[in-house]
């Protein structure tokens, strides 16, 4: 399978603070690598600040990255024109809040063909029957929503809308940042069913990026796990989430709670330690509230391989 | 030790031309040293359903049923009286995303004070806030900053101590891990769980099944206004019998287990314009002609369904 998507030793830092304060080097993504496969789903995972979405920004170039490489379709993407709107039109994406992220004065019709418009797509005259069939695609009916504007439909609805929007130029990776988390439990899985559907019919990769590992669980087929600007875990899904190993991944999933009635009876068990001050950027950033951590966790751990097709970033890799 | 029961409770918000029937026909109640979980959606009346109980709906009225603590109905006294004896003194809440409303200007020290003063309270107030500070899990240190000096867990924590701080037997938590990070969540529940544990009764609103499962002895499920099923965790969760229960559970991911979902068509109904008969009618799949009649209050083994089903 050929890989849609490569990104190398990928760099962003921002400065904070400057005016009347110590300026201070927060590391947002730090030197992190990967690749997504063609067609398939890869899941970035991590807490909120552990630098997921400053990977979409950088990827779409709307953030320009200290180092690193960003390979998409076989083509290096750089600052030229050619390469930056071969990104921009085969590249799109879901943003977490469908309230926020459709125009409120504009009509669905024109929600959605707009970026046919802006990348000059289809002759003028065809560009009506695209939106159609993009609408169409995402289960809304046409006819009966085109003329309307966003207030007027459900949160479910606008996140069809803005993933019809995305499919308009027919991408071949969409970038999904949360594309559930402000949906409500009994519409989120119908988009993540039709995240899986448009995989099948069209063939679209998805960098799927969440906080929520079980949703993940659902539509991913590769995940990396992400800590503080650095993946610390990465293999295929089920592995990952049935069997972690690096201490991280861990505790988030003893942090999750399933619906299940014995909960009520078991005390809650997370494996981590109250955090100790540590300098972050010195040696495994997990140090601080790793329950596991030795004298050597003050080296930077690299991601190796650990068998089954997996990565670890830890020095003590526990089973 | 507190026993509450609500009957019969109808909450509505007028709008313009338009009643909001956000609470509707609810009943239910709370026993000693047992603790309540309500689920549902956004906009299904959860979070009204616990500011009624401590009589404070913004915009919204209690036009009917009864609300008894203890044997005394709270509804009928007079609000100088409840303030007085009952809100916050026996009954508090955790508002949702009440981190957000602590005061940037005052130190934590201050905002408890704040609290201990409105409610003339005798006694050693500093040591009443030290102690209230560690029981949550926080060095006393937190007292003296400011809000922007603490991280999201740690204003949950104050917020959550805050309501605690007259130890009331009732504390009422709205949505109090949302917003907040995973492994931040979980430090959360582990909290309520050993509060729990020490004899509170704690009402927990949520919209999710797997927090539900952690605290609440006994769970509602609601929907559009109303509470469609009601009883004990085990029974609820391992024998749904309503049709939307059955179908929340179905649409949950899970970690563990075979990930096959099923989605519920549809959305939730507008709570402005209701329409007679079931409210889940629209996105049923077991939908009857009879639904379209108001559907009876079946009695299960541990509480209630209301489904013609089960008739």
């Amino acid at each position: 399978m050929e890989e849609i998507l490569s990104v190398k030793n990928l760099k962003k830092y921002f400065v904070k603070g400057g005016f009347a304060r110590q300026k201070e080097t927060v590391r947002a993504v730090d030197d992190i690598s990967f690749s997504i496969k063609s067609g398939q789903t890869f899941v970035l995972a991590g807490e909120s600040g552990s630098g997921k979405t400053t990977v979409a920004r950088l990827i779409l170039r709307s953030i320009e990255p200290e180092s690193g490489d960003i390979i998409f379709d076989g083509i290096k993407i750089t600052n030229d024109a050619s390469s930056l709107k071969k990104i921009r039109t085969e590249c799109q994406m879901i943003h977490q809040d469908p309230y926020a992220s459709v125009d409120p004065r504009m009509k669905i019709f024109d929600i959605v063909r707009e970026p046919l418009d802006i990348h000059a797509i289809g002759k003028p005259s065809e560009r009506k029957d695209l939106v159609f069939a993009a609408l169409r695609d995402v289960k809304l009916d046409p006819e009966e929503i085109a003329s309307k504007y966003p207030h007027m439909l459900s949160g479910g609805q606008r996140q069809r809308v803005a993933i019809a929007r995305s499919i308009a130029t027919k991408p071949k990776l969409i970038i999904a940042d949360e594309p559930v988390s402000m949906l409500d439990v009994s519409v989120r899985v119908g988009i993540l069913e039709l995240i899986k559907e448009l995989q099948n019919k069209h063939g679209i990769s998805f960098l799927y990026i969440t906080h929520d590992l079980s949703t993940a669980r659902y539509v991913g087929h590769v995940i990396s796990i992400l800590y503080l600007g650095k993946i610390v875990e990465t293999g295929l899904i089920n592995d990952v989430l049935l069997h972690p190993r690096h201490p991280y991944t861990q505790a988030l999933m003893d942090s999750i709670s399933e619906p299940n009635p014995a909960n009520l009876q078991k005390e809650k068990k997370i494996r981590i330690n109250e955090p100790i001050e540590t300098d972050v950027y010195q040696g495994c950033r997990f140090r601080a509230r790793c329950p596991y951590a030795i004298e050597k966790c003050k080296q930077e751990p690299e991601l190796e391989p650990s068998g089954d097709k997996r990565s670890v970033a830890c020095f003590v890799k526990i089973d | 030790m507190t026993t509450l029961s609500i009957e019969e409770l109808e909450v509505q918000y007028q709008l313009r031309d338009k009643t909001i029937r956000a609470v509707d026909k609810v009943s239910l109640f709370l026993k000693n040293n047992e603790s309540l979980g309500i689920v549902g959606e956004s906009a299904c009346g959860k979070s009204t359903l616990g500011l009624a109980i401590i009589r404070s709906v913004p915009g919204g009225k209690i036009v009917n049923g009864d609300i008894t603590l203890d044997g005394k109905s709270t509804l009928k006294m007079t609000e100088a009286e409840f303030a007085k004896t009952v809100r916050w003194k026996k009954i508090s809440m955790v508002f949702q995303g009440a981190m957000n409303s602590l005061d940037p200007v005052f130190s934590i020290r201050q905002q408890f004070e704040e609290i201990l003063q409105a409610h003339d309270y005798r006694g050693d107030r500093q040591k009443t806030i030290n102690d209230i500070i560690d029981s949550v899990g926080l060095p006393p240190t937190v007292l003296d900053k400011f809000p922007h000096e603490l991280s999201g867990g740690m204003k949950q924590r104050v917020v959550i101590a805050m309501a605690l701080v007259l130890r009331p037997s009732l504390v009422i938590a709205d949505e109090p891990t949302t917003a907040l990070d995973v492994l931040v969540q979980a430090q959360i529940l582990s909290l309520l769980k050993k509060l729990k544990k020490e004899g509170m009764s704690l009402i927990l609103i949520s919209h999710d099944l797997g927090i539900i499962s952690e605290i609440a002895d006994n769970v509602g499920i609601m929907y559009a206004g109303k509470i469609v099923e009601f009883g004990t965790l085990q029974e609820v969760y391992s024998n749904p019998k309503h049709p939307y229960t059955q179908a929340l559970f179905k649409s949950m991911p899970k970690i563990k287990g075979e990930p096959e979902l099923i989605s519920l068509k549809g959305t939730p109904p507008n709570l402005a314009n209701m329409q007679t008969g079931c409210r889940f009618y629209d996105r049923c799949t077991h939908a009857m002609e009879k639904c379209r009649k108001e559907p009876p209050k079946i009695k299960t083994e541990s509480g209630h369904v209301l489904c013609w089903l089960y008739e």
